[in-house]
C-alpha cells in the first residue's frame, strides 16, 4: 500500500498549490468580470435605448468618481458616489429603496478598465440583495472617455 | 483508489489549475490597453496648472520647467494606479538626481484617502488634489490611470492611457532626460 500513501502525499501538496493558486481568483470574484454577461448592456445599445421613441427610459445612474462625473456624463444620468466605498452603497441603496423592483435601471462607472473597476460589482451586488430584477451595468471595456465620449455619444458636463 | 486512475486526475487538475491561472494572467492584461496609447506628433506644451498639494501649498508646473516630468492621473480607489506606485516611488528614486520629478495629480474626489496612502506607499515626489478643470485641460481624464511624460522644454511627449508598461516608460523619460532642446521653454 506504500505507493498510494505516496500518491495521498502528492495530492495534499497538488490541493495546496491549487489552494495558493486560487487564491487571487477568489478576490478576482469581487471584479466586474464576474458580472453575469446576461447582466451588461454595451453602450451602443444604451444610445439606441436612449435615441429610440419608444419604450419606457432607464433610471442611469453613476457608480464612479465625482471628478470624472463632472468631466463628462450621460445625460440625465444621476451621480450617486463611488459603490466601492460604503457612503456610496449607502447612497446607492436610498435612492433605490423608493423605486419599485422592476424599474429598469443602468449602473456605469468607467473609471478603470472593467475588469480594475471597483465600483460597478458592489453596486450590482446592492441592486440584487435589494430585490431588483430590471436593471443593467453598462459595459465600458476601457475607460468612459475611450468607450462613450470619443465615440462621439451624448454627453453632459457639470454636476 | 487505482494508480492509473489517480495519476490520471493529477494530471487534470494539473491542467485545470495551469488553465485557470492562464485565465486569470490573460484578464489582468487586458486591462492594460497598451493599444490606447498614443505619441502626439506635434508635442504640444503642457498646460499650466497650480494646484494644492496634500500640505495645502500651491504647486505650480512651471516650476518645474528644465526637468523631465511625468505627470500621473491617478486614484487611490484604481487599482491599476495604485499598482504603479511603487514603479513609480522606484523611479523618482533612480532618475531623480539626473533631472526627472514625478508629479502625481490624484482625482480622489478629496484629500483624506490621499493622505492616509501617501505614506502607506512610501510616495516620494509630489501629490496634488486634481479637479476637473485639469482633466478638461488635458484633454479629459476620463478613465485611469493617464500618464503624461514630458521633455525639459514642457511639451508633452507622449501620453499614456491605462497601466503602462514601466519599462517603455523608462526608456522615453531616459531618452527625453538625454535629449538636448535647441529651445528649451522658460
Amino acid at each position: 500500500m506504500k505507493p498510494l500513501i505516496k500518491h495521498e502525499k502528492i495530492i495534499r501538496i497538488g490541493a495546496a498549490i491549487a489552494g495558493i493558486l486560487l487564491l487571487p481568483m477568489a478576490a478576482f470574484a469581487y471584479q466586474a468580470s464576474s458580472i453575469p454577461r446576461s447582466q451588461l448592456l454595451n453602450p451602443d445599445e444604451l444610445v439606441k435605448l436612449l435615441q429610440s421613441s419608444a419604450g419606457a427610459k432607464p433610471l442611469i445612474i453613476q457608480v464612479g468618481s465625482h471628478v470624472l462625473y463632472t468631466q463628462a456624463h450621460i445625460p440625465g444620468s444621476e451621480y450617486i458616489g463611488p459603490a466601492s466605498s460604503e457612503t456610496g452603497l449607502q447612497q446607492l441603496r436610498k435612492r433605490a429603496e423608493p423605486l419599485p423592483r422592476d424599474k429598469f435601471i443602468v449602473i456605469y462607472c468607467g473609471c478603470c478598465p472593467w475588469n480594475h473597476c471597483p465600483n460597478v460589482k458592489p453596486a450590482n451586488d446592492a441592486l440584487r440583495a435589494m430585490g431588483f430584477t430590471n436593471f443593467k451595468v453598462l459595459y465600458i471595456s476601457d475607460n468612459f472617455g475611450a468607450n462613450w465620449v470619443d465615440k462621439g455619444y451624448p454627453t453632459a458636463k457639470g454636476d | 483508489m487505482n494508480p492509473g486512475h489517480l495519476r490520471k486526475n493529477i494530471f487534470v487538475g494539473t491542467v485545470a489549475i495551469a488553465v485557470l491561472v492562464g485565465l486569470y494572467v490573460l484578464n489582468r492584461h487586458r486591462g492594460m490597453s497598451p493599444g490606447l496609447r498614443v505619441t502626439s506628433a506635434e508635442h504640444p506644451l503642457a498646460p499650466e496648472f497650480s494646484l494644492p498639494e496634500l500640505t495645502g501649498q500651491p504647486l505650480k508646473l512651471s516650476d518645474y520647467r528644465r526637468k523631465v516630468v511625468l505627470l500621473d492621473f491617478w486614484a487611490t480607489w484604481c487599482e491599476p494606479c495604485r499598482e504603479e506606485i511603487p514603479h513609480f516611488v522606484e523611479l523618482q528614486n533612480k532618475l531623480g538626481d539626473q533631472g526627472f520629478q514625478i508629479i502625481g495629480i490624484s482625482m480622489d474626489d478629496g484629500p483624506e484617502p490621499v493622505r492616509a496612502f501617501y505614506p502607506q506607499f512610501k510616495m516620494n515626489y509630489p501629490v496634488v488634489m486634481g479637479n476637473a478643470k485639469i482633466g478638461e485641460l488635458y484633454g479629459g481624464v476620463l478613465g485611469l490611470p493617464i500618464a503624461f511624460v514630458l521633455g525639459r522644454d514642457g511639451c508633452i511627449y507622449s501620453k499614456h492611457i491605462g497601466a503602462t508598461d514601466i519599462s517603455l516608460l523608462e526608456r522615453e523619460i531616459e531618452a527625453q532626460l538625454q535629449a538636448e532642446r535647441s529651445s528649451p521653454v522658460d
